[in-house]
């Protein structure tokens, strides 16, 4: 049996006396690729901070890669949700990317030629080498968030965190970056912040539902009673069509019951 | 002019413009992709308490100017870090405070003291030979730091939680930021004054920002063209005869509206062009 990459218990995070996750329990085993879903404050985000050290928990445990969270941080990549950040900084594509090759007592060594080549691989994976010259103000929402990727990619990470990483992205789009992820994951262990049950059914192994509590499911197949829990309505009132994922096998969610 | 170079003093007041304009370019740079402003305008103001304390209480001037500086800048640092909704709340009331505080202490100070007046405007015309070793260290000691830390300050500033991650101790780097910042704004004010300094730290670098490919070369072209809006700003103010701090912040506001003019024409210009050419 392996041992977890991830081992959370009975975390519990409030924001202004506001519970935003509770009795949370979460053990991930390495080469995992797991989908988050939930609705919009239920907390998803919140994990991923708590998971990378950048917010502490009022009462429960983390360890990554058996430690905790802030020891480590620096072997997860992270991919934030947030791309319009900063959009007139003066920074290029490139020094955005080469953040990735920080470590803390660098000292007085600017990035070396071996981290300029790096960064431009790490460019080339998500197919954006030509915009390494240019601002990133520049760049589409889309690119932008693949220049995100490319930054955590450079990090050579054991873990990669994504947080709704094709919000800004179109259909065609998300296929290739969702057969970039599972190519990945064949040396990372992933997961996935996302709104879009289309990934969930094709492309990842496991979903964990969050909605201040936290329920994970082994396999990729969302259930009815999943989405009625997750979303507050019933798998009739969300468009069938929606919920038919693409993939092979093809995946065809549950059914309606009065079929 | 070009007589008066011969004098010590105008030699003086234009290496103290040169070395203030090499200051305000970096720490201005740094100021403005962070946001943090109003924070330094609530240091420079709330800085005046400690004017008035080193006087009321006979204390070496840049002690208690640099020291009282020192402590509100880290108040309002750790304000902004710890409830970030409440913080310029707090910086205006440390600002109005500090300033109100050294008013205050100069008046119960008996004796002939240093007035509003050139604290708000400087006195770049009778900078001591003092003054300027002190900038020059300043100076000296702000390339020094920034070079060091360049890359952390870059990612810090463009997004701080990735920074983080990293590993790099964003906390003390923006602690340290600031105690910078105090140690300039305190020194630019003696020698260009409290109204000038804010100027100085931002209009250049807002000019500068989106034609900057790199930090570095924001922080460059800022302290050129703070150099040139200085030099011509004195050089108005030797000729027609005006008050040299309040010159030089004309010309710098004129350089911005050129600016944004220029930003506004030349998208219009391009547009028009090719209509014709299409035609």
């Amino acid at each position: 049996m392996s041992l977890s990459i991830i081992e959370i218990r009975d975390l519990n995070f409030s924001y202004n006396r506001q519970p935003v996750l509770l009795d949370v329990n979460l053990d991930i085993k390495a080469g995992d690729f797991m989908a988050m879903i939930g609705p919009n404050g239920g907390g998803k985000t919140t994990l991923l901070k708590l998971m990378l050290g950048l917010l502490s928990a009022d009462r429960g445990r983390i360890r990554v890669l058996g430690k905790p969270p802030n020891d480590v941080s620096h072997r997860i990549g992270y991919v934030p949700q947030d791309v319009h950040i900063n959009k007139d900084f003066p920074v290029s594509v490139l020094d955005v990317v080469l953040m990735g090759k920080l470590k803390p007592g660098r000292g007085w060594s600017g990035h070396s030629r071996k981290d300029r080549i790096a960064a431009l691989q790490a460019l080339g994976k998500v197919e954006m080498t030509d915009f390494h010259n240019r601002r990133i103000g520049e760049l589409s929402g889309g690119q932008i968030q693949r220049v995100f990727v490319a930054r955590a990619l450079v990090t050579e990470p054991e873990l990669l965190f994504l947080d709704e990483p094709t919000a800004s992205i179109d259909t065609k789009g998300q296929r290739e970056f969702y057969t970039l992820l599972k190519e990945l994951n064949q040396t990372i262990t992933i997961i996935v912040v996302s709104h879009d049950l289309m990934v969930v059914s094709g492309y990842v192994k496991s979903v964990a539902c969050v909605n201040q509590r936290l329920h994970y499911h082994g396999q990729a197949e969302l259930t009815g009673e999943m989405i009625e829990f997750m979303y507050h309505c019933t798998a009739e009132e969300a468009c069938p069509v929606e919920l038919i994922a693409h993939g092979l096998p093809h995946r065809v969610l549950h059914t309606h019951r009065d079929d | 002019m070009l007589e008066a170079l011969q004098f010590e003093f105008m030699q003086n007041a234009l290496m103290a413009g040169l070395l203030a304009s090499l200051i305000c370019g970096i720490m201005g740079t740094l100021v403005v992709v962070n946001r943090i402003v109003f924070l330094s305008g609530g240091i420079a103001h709330a800085s005046y308490g400690g004017i008035g304390l080193a006087f009321f209480f006979g204390w070496p001037y840049l002690f208690g100017t640099i020291g009282f500086a020192l402590l509100m800048a880290f108040f309002m640092a750790a304000i902004t870090l710890k409830a970030k909704h409440r913080s310029d709340t707090i910086i205006g009331v440390l600002w109005a405070v500090g300033m109100a505080l050294g008013i205050i202490l100069i008046d119960l100070t008996p004796g002939y003291n240093v007035d509003l007046m050139s604290y708000l405007f400087g006195s770049i015309l009778t900078v001591p030979d003092s003054d300027i070793w002190l900038m020059l260290a300043v100076g000296a000691i702000i390339i020094c730091v920034v070079s060091y830390f360049y890359n952390d300050y870059l990612a810090l500033s463009y997004d701080e939680e990735f920074a983080q991650i990293r590993g790099i101790h964003v906390k003390s780097l923006y602690f340290l930021l600031i105690a910078l910042l105090a140690v300039s704004v305190v020194m630019i004010i003696r020698v260009v004054g409290l109204i000038l300094v804010i100027a100085l730290l931002t209009i250049p670098p807002y000019i500068v920002e989106k034609y900057s490919k790199s930090l570095i070369k924001m922080m460059i072209f800022s302290s050129v063209m703070s150099a040139i809006f200085t030099f011509t700003g004195m050089w108005f103010s030797f000729i027609f005869n005006l008050t040299s701090g309040a010159s030089i912040i004309l010309v710098a506001a004129f350089g911005f509206l050129i600016s944004i003019a220029i930003e506004r024409i030349i998208p219009k210009i391009s547009k028009r062009t090719v209509k014709m050419v299409e035609k």
